[in-house]
């Protein structure tokens, strides 16, 4: 085969004037990150509340929650980035919406890839608090109320620090599906890692090269996260309690 | 509010959505699932072989599509195909492929990761025993696979198998970075052409809303029909 291979491209200059290809890629791994991470923070509170809610003995509440959910698992992610990044702006007050579309780079497709995948990945969540908290024996909630807990009280006492211990390893999943969704968002501009290898490839030819690298780092953040949450959980564990492994599939 | 919107491109355009786009879209799902289906379950036989060797390929094989991006692979598989191709027919130049047989072919290797594992967990939910019990009729493997085991693992994870099709489904929008005309592909195309980003992108979310929703519905009720009462 004739596919010239160049591993010394990474310390070639890139024509974006700003240092190496191998910067380029250290970029992208930033934004990959900050993305994810911003996230993340959202997805967990947005995620916790609707999950909590559909749990609750209010029936408003629980439509509300299951509503959410489905709206937001049965739309392609990518679909969700064209809503937010072309369609949001058009819906909101004038003066926001053309805030929003004249935001510079890479605050024009950082913000709505953000709120993207923190709502997208929210349901996700609530998916798992909702069935972390229904694993639960019922003895658990009646004990809270009979103790003279409020509602409140119960879950942030009793349920929900059972709930998420148990959830740990299916959060864990999710985690890394929102660092690996995030690169949906190059289709609306964001130069995350995937992004970045795809114009080291499209500048420098060297297609192979440019892949394996982000591949590589891909999978180092993958060993990093279940190392991390591996000690996260031996951290919180309490013992007596082993929680029950729950898989639920998707990407 | 509406008014400024022209929601009449929707009449315009939606048999060229249909049948160029949806189509497509329906045929890539089809073929990635019958092709993951069967490689995934081959996966899973693999990955829990005796031979360790086998096991440990396809264990690798199954956590390195798991850990990266859906995108990234198909960028991978766009430039790789046409290599591997020349490799396999002996040619010294890159061959042609088309964005059809080259996205057909990305999802079932992608897709068989997923579908390894939700086989692996159905061919496991099989009791040892009735493992044990067909060795002991002095069937061999491939009998007790063919037989005994893959078709009630099959039954048990049915929901799951079709619960993750709806996610292929889903994920085969993502083609759109190849500029291919699926069904969002088509959208995105007549909202380019005619200035109607916001029309067509809330239909093409409405039609993956209607698709998947009805179809997570039949998978519900589906999975009362076939559940084995034990």
């Amino acid at each position: 085969m004739n596919y010239h291979w160049n591993w010394r491209i990474f310390f070639e200059a890139s024509p974006d004037g700003r240092g190496t290809y191998l910067d380029t890629l250290i970029n992208g791994l930033g934004y990959t990150l900050v993305t994810a991470l911003s996230a993340w923070v959202m997805a967990l509170l947005i995620g916790s509340i609707i999950g909590v809610m559909r749990t609750t003995p209010n029936k408003w509440a629980v439509r509300f929650g299951n509503a959410y959910v489905e709206l937001f698992r049965n739309i392609p992610l990518l679909v969700q980035m064209f809503l937010w990044f072309f369609v949001l702006p058009e819906f909101l007050p004038k003066a926001m919406g053309t805030a929003m579309k004249q935001m510079t780079p890479p605050w024009g497709s950082l913000v709505p890839a953000v709120l993207c995948l923190g709502f997208f990945t929210a349901a996700r969540v609530a998916e798992q608090v909702r069935a972390g908290i229904q694993s639960l024996p019922r003895g658990q909630n009646m004990a809270g109320t009979a103790l003279g807990l409020t509602v409140p009280q119960t879950y942030r006492y009793v349920l929900l620090p059972m709930a998420f211990r148990i959830i740990l390893p299916p959060l864990t999943s999710e985690f890394m599906n929102i660092i690996k969704n995030s690169s949906v968002a190059l289709t609306i501009g964001l130069v995350e890692l995937t992004a970045a290898a795809r114009s080291i490839q499209e500048f420098s030819f060297q297609v192979f090269e440019a892949f394996a690298a982000a591949t590589i780092v891909y999978i180092v953040i993958n060993v990093v996260v279940v190392l991390g949450m591996r000690f996260l959980e031996k951290r919180v564990q309490i013992p007596g309690f082993v929680g029950p492994s729950m898989n639920t599939g998707g990407h | 509010m509406l008014g400024q919107f022209d929601f009449n491109v929707i009449e315009r355009s939606w048999v060229y959505l249909f049948r160029e786009g949806m189509s497509f879209t329906l045929t890539l799902t089809a073929l990635a699932m019958s092709g993951g289906i069967i490689f995934g379950t081959m996966l899973a036989m693999l990955r829990l072989s005796s031979i360790k060797p086998l096991a440990w390929v396809a264990g690798v094989y199954v956590n390195l599509m798991r850990s990266i991006p859906l995108v990234l692979v198909i960028f991978w598989f766009y430039f790789l195909v046409p290599y591997i191709g020349a490799y396999l027919i002996g040619s010294n130049q890159p061959i042609k492929v088309g964005a059809f047989y080259s996205s057909v072919i990305t999802f079932t290797l992608f897709e068989a990761a997923y579908y390894c594992e939700i086989m692996r967990a159905g061919i496991q939910s099989v009791s040892r025993g009735q493992v044990s019990a067909g060795y002991a009729l002095g069937l061999d493997y491939w009998q007790v696979m063919g037989k005994v085991v893959l078709p009630q693992a099959f039954r048990n994870m049915i929901p799951i198998l079709l619960t993750q099709t709806i996610v292929l489904f889903q994920d085969t929008s993502l083609v759109y970075v190849l500029s291919i005309t699926d069904f969002l592909g088509a959208a995105s195309k007549v909202a380019g052409r005619d200035g109607r980003l916001v029309e067509m992108y809330l239909f093409a979310a409405l039609v993956y809303f209607v698709i998947c929703f009805a179809g997570s519905l039949l998978v519900k009720q589906l999975q009362k029909k076939v559940a084995i009462v034990r």
